[in-house]
């Protein structure tokens, strides 16, 4: 195996004075770090999202409720979608894809390294924007005023009329910034993957999850450019005079949607394509057994980022667009069911016939599973437009996206967490910890987003800070808030389940879980280099080849 | 770790040059931006309120071809680089960016005119997506002018040879690029819009 | 057991979709529109219960099946990399379904966006404005405020009420859960809805697009009446103003004031379009879109000052003296 490396300089601090420290990883290039570095900047900001959850929940607790001014709430419900997408999922996948696809795919560090660094510290710099409005961004309401527009910005609510003052300029330039970082980033992965395999890896044999990163990465390519194009335009409206969203000039409001939507349907599937991956890296490990249909697992990926390109109307069916546009864009919609469905039969057929070892990354799997299962069905409810009518705008829309975005995504992410933090640090997380953050999570999950849709049944719109008693909303309110609290307790046990390990977690090893692709073969954590000699490779799971010599994967594939 | 493909025979492989796909992924983000400017210059052609309309549009014949001539320009100087040929290189990368830099003087002109005309970014639908559409590809021309400046400046010190030609050949595909989308405008703004 | 059962189901769904439950339940529909979507929307609800039920089921005997117990032999289990008819099936499957649910959105699309006009359909013009509803009848010359008047409509000679949605401002979507589903009020856009109640009564529902502060405050109230009743209410709102000699200092307050420059009193000098038109301002409700009783109390409270009322409203405090404030109350008392 790998020779004995430089060892993790935290065990030299002795040594390092901790400005050396900081230095070293502010100006680190090295693609592990920089994914930690996202990773962590995710967390942070998972936090203060959640708390601007909390205070929204508190809020909408009961009917007429004046904990919060109208203002405050609009600004919270801006800030918590636009800090949950693009300063948490996104900075989090980007950093798991940083960390993992180099060490999948045999080599030392990403195409670019410095262009890395470069896309971190732009995505930190947009995050930073965006809170820096709560003191800089002076509006009709006082000094500091956080953009209040909501996270997907509609104009003509965007212009100057409407919106004074800079504080829809914070939402702009944070996201225009984070959003070169993002193109930056995709751009890496890209040509990591395309040009840094090591010898033996043809793209077939790559593991899923560096698939789906290349997925993610050449959706991204595709999709961000819309938003900033549209950001682009909605400055020159604002500063310019421009007239792109004018509706007193004849401009159109509807092709602001047009614009954000291209952007904003993707850019979903930009976040849970890389938890598909999580999955399928994790379930056939801790089922013990190969991933059911890999080729077909490919193409359906492929199948889904083609496609989502083409659904993004179905955001806007109650616009008034003409019987043949929404009938096309129910029909792209509901298509896209199949090969999501596809995927959940073969995670299934994976399980099929296995030993499965229900540790906590599996737990939160299979939790996934069920989750997407049900929130890709409310999907395609919503998929269907007159049945939209009725749904869209609602709190029955708002509990299909949180179903997925939790239910699914953070899901995922908490598998990814638990499966390869022993790989980042050399330590394991603790696995009673991991249950209590799992049920509770589950718990709380259901609590309140199962009953969330509840309300939209009932009439109730999104983005209203408050509701009229006698609408028969209250109880079900209520019961949202109760589970968001218990949700926040396990997230705070998981944040404690972290940094206790990081510190004084039982020790790793290279490979815990008896996995089977290439981060498995370095040392916990890896070197630098990660590898001192470029592997080479035979199949899908070169560490199954290594463990089963009579038994190796190249004969089957 | 050699030893994790067994005793083996791997099929040989060139993997492309990082540099090219880099580049390659770069122009289809910058195309998506592209795209929808475009769309929306098409989606308001027509519908000005008031002012100035496309009647006042003079087509850069000859800036045209100087852009679209560079692009044969910058293709023989990689040429040149990768034979070995300094000086040609040398002759024909900044006979590119003189061309690039012409280009940018006659939009100049042309926009001296149109705002004589009275059509400025302000004016109405006409004016904002013109403005945005054809300035965005002159600020791309821009930091087109600034690579091919930048490497005309090595090239002088002397720090340009054949073993840079693969990175040189990269920043002409940028160029290529400029180009292309000139084409698309072009026919948008004065073929299609008119 | 299986009658006790199904009882038992039939009184869940009895509550689940009925009005006590909530004014504004999806499931307890009024109107064509909101009763073609609720069929279809049982529909999808059925296929979406059957497949969750189907794949529920598997997985989760898969992860009971399937657990890794004491007593399994050594080794991993027989690992399977595919299997050419199980994917077929399951890709074939679901595209069938999704063939049946596209078929049957699409014949309701095409039946809800392009109904047949009757010669009796009402025609109503909706403009939204932050934060209220302006309603004008051009074919009835009835210009009013936040609650919309509507004859119910009878198969035999049916009366819907088609809505031409414009916006002043910025975009609005109306939403009355049990009449239709939402379309959007975009500016510079014009949008059109139908809705056709069939039972007298009061319908609500609220803004359902994202507009600005005071968003979630700008309520729907749609009253559905007997064809005569609805004429008896046509021909009281199309009549000009009442005139009250004792309230005549309050009512040259108000056209003193600015108020003329935002509101329509018909017959009077106020001719302003900005704000809701006042002419018939005693035959509504509610004030300020649905937000308060329209009383003396909140009337006067909102004339003081609109802000304490709906934060974020655009009338602004007028800056009247109390008396001045209970002379416009008493004069504004008066518009019947």
């Amino acid at each position: 195996m790998t020779t004995e490396s430089e060892t993790w300089p935290s065990t030299q601090s002795a040594r390092r004075p901790w400005v050396d420290e900081l230095q070293q990883w502010l100006t680190t290039v090295d693609h592990k770090r920089i994914g930690i570095l996202y990773v962590l900047f995710a967390i942070l900001f998972l936090v203060v999202g959640g708390i601007e959850a909390s205070l929204i929940r508190i809020q909408l607790i009961r009917a007429d409720h004046d904990f919060l001014a109208p203002q405050t709430f609009n600004q919270l419900f801006t800030l918590h979608g636009t800090t949950m997408i693009f300063f948490v999922a996104m900075p989090l996948m980007f950093g798991f894809a940083n960390y993992l696809v180099p060490l999948m795919i045999g080599a030392r560090d990403m195409a670019f390294p410095r262009l890395n660094a470069f896309s971190l510290w732009l995505t930190v710099l947009g995050g930073f924007l965006l809170y820096y409005s709560l003191v800089g961004g002076y509006g009709l309401y006082g000094v500091g005023s956080a953009p209040d527009v909501g996270w997907f910005a509609y104009a003509p609510l965007t212009s100057k009329t409407f919106s004074p003052g800079h504080s829809t300029d914070y939402w702009t330039l944070s996201l225009l910034i984070a959003g070169f970082g993002s193109i930056a980033t995709a751009i890496n992965i890209i040509t990591t993957v395309f040009c840094l395999r090591c010898p033996g890896m043809t793209l077939g044999r790559m593991p899923l999850f560096v698939w789906l990163s290349l997925a993610m990465a050449m959706l991204a390519i595709l999709a961000i450019g819309p938003l900033t194009a549209a950001q682009a335009m909605l400055m020159v409206d604002r500063y310019l005079g421009g007239h792109f969203f004018d509706t007193q000039a004849g401009g159109s409001a509807v092709l602001w949607m047009h614009f954000f939507w291209v952007f904003g349907h993707p850019e979903v599937y930009v976040l849970v394509i890389p938890a598909f991956g999580f999955a399928s890296e994790i379930i056939p490990v801790f089922s013990r057994k190969a991933i059911f249909g890999y080729p077909i697992m490919v193409a359906a990926t492929l199948a889904i980022a083609f496609v989502s390109i083409s659904v993004w109307a179905h955001h806007m069916f109650t616009v008034g667009m003409t019987p043949a546009g929404n009938t096309f864009f129910v029909l792209s919609t509901m298509a896209i069911a199949v090969p999501t469905g596809i995927k959940i039969f073969n995670w299934l057929a994976t399980m099929w016939g296995g030993r499965i070892e229900f540790r906590t990354p599996m737990l939160f799997c299979v939790g996934f599973l069920f989750q997407f299962l049900l929130a890709g069905l409310t999907g395609v409810m919503l998929a269907s437009a007159p049945f939209n009518w009725q749904l869209g705008g609602s709190y029955f829309v708002v509990a299909h996206f949180h179903y997925v975005i939790v239910g699914a995504i953070l899901f995922c992410a908490f598998a990814a967490f638990y499966y390869w933090f022993p790989k980042v640090t050399g330590r394991m997380l603790s696995e009673s910890l991991g249950k209590l953050h799992f049920w509770l999570l589950v718990i709380g999950f259901h609590l309140t987003f199962d009953t969330m849709h509840v309300p939209g049944l009932l009439g109730m719109p999104r983005r209203i800070y408050t509701y009229e008693a006698g609408r028969g909303w209250e109880g079900w309110n209520a019961v949202v808030t109760v589970g968001a609290a218990i949700q926040a307790v396990a997230i705070g046990i998981f944040v404690i389940n972290l940094v206790r390990a990081a510190f004084k977690g039982p020790k790793a090893g290279n490979d815990p879980w008896d996995a089977w692709t290439l981060e498995w073969s370095t040392t916990s954590p890896p070197p630098e280099y990660n590898f001192a000699t470029l592997p080479v490779v035979r199949s899908r799971r070169p560490l199954w080849d290594l463990k089963h010599p009579e038994d190796p994967d190249w004969k089957y594939e | 770790m050699t030893h994790l493909a067994g005793t083996l025979e791997i099929e040989p492989t060139t993997l492309p040059s990082k540099g090219k796909v880099g580049m390659l992924t770069l122009i289809a983000a910058e195309s998506a931006i592209f795209v929808i400017f475009v769309i929306a210059y098409l989606f308001y052609l027509g519908k000005s309120l008031s002012g100035p309309t496309t009647a006042i549009l003079r087509p850069p014949i000859f800036f045209t071809v100087c852009l679209l001539s560079s692009s044969f320009t910058v293709h023989l100087a990689v040429a040149a680089l990768r034979g070995g040929r300094r000086v040609p290189f040398l002759g024909w990368w900044a006979l590119t960016f003189t061309l690039g830099a012409l280009f940018l003087i006659g939009t100049g002109l042309e926009w001296k005119h149109l705002i004589g005309e009275g059509l400025t970014i302000r004016a109405n639908l006409f004016g904002t997506t013109y403005y945005s559409l054809v300035g965005l590809h002159a600020l791309h021309v821009l930091v087109g002018l600034l690579l091919l400046g930048a490497v005309t400046l090595f090239a002088l010190v002397r720090r340009v040879g054949q073993a840079q030609a693969e990175q040189v050949d990269v920043i002409s595909l940028y160029w290529h690029f400029v180009d292309a989308v000139w084409v698309v405008v072009f026919t948008v703004v004065y073929v299609v819009g008119r | 057991m299986v009658v006790c059962a199904s009882q038992g189901i039939v009184s869940v769904w009895a509550t689940a979709t009925s009005v006590p439950l909530s004014p504004t339940n999806l499931f307890a529909p009024a109107s064509t529109p909101a009763e073609s979507i609720h069929q279809l929307a049982l529909f999808i609800l059925l296929v979406s219960a059957a497949i969750f039920l189907v794949v529920f089921t598997l997985l989760t005997y898969a992860v009971v099946r399937f657990r890794r117990r004491p007593g399994d032999p050594p080794g991993e289990p027989p690992q399977v990399y595919g299997s050419r008819q199980i994917e077929l099936a399951w890709t074939i499957i679901p595209v069938l379904i999704v063939v049946v649910l596209f078929l049957s959105t699409s014949r309701v699309i095409f039946e809800l966006q392009h109904p047949p006009r009757p010669p009796g359909a009402v025609m109503v013009t909706a403009i939204g404005h932050q934060f209220w509803w302006e309603y004008r009848y051009p074919g009835l010359k009835v210009v009013t405020a936040n609650e919309l008047h509507v004859p119910i409509s009878d198969p035999a000679n049916p009366t819907p009420t088609f809505l031409e949605l414009w916006s002043a401002d910025t975009d609005h979507s109306f939403w009355v859960p049990r009449l239709a589903g939402k379309t959007d009020l975009i500016p510079n856009r014009r949008n059109e809805m139908w809705i056709e109640p069939r039972e007298p009564g009061l319908y609500l529902g609220q803004c359902a697009q994202y507009c600005g502060t005071q968003h979630a405050k700008m309520l729907l109230r749609v009253y559905a009446h007997t064809p005569q009743d609805f004429e008896r209410w046509v021909k009281e709102q199309a009549s000009p103003a009442r005139e009250e000699p004792s309230v005549a200092r309050g009512r040259r307050i108000f056209e003193q004031t600015s108020c003329v420059n935002c509101h329509t009193v018909a017959g009077t000098s106020a001719s302003g379009r900005f704000g809701p038109d006042l002419t018939h301002l005693m035959s509504r409700e509610t004030l300020a879109s649905g937000v308060v009783p329209n009383n003396r109390e909140s009337l006067r409270r909102w004339l003081e000052n609109p802000s304490a009322i709906k934060p974020g409203a655009l009338m602004p405090p007028m800056g009247l003296a109390a008396d001045e404030l209970d002379a416009m109350t008493d004069y504004l008392l008066t518009l019947h």
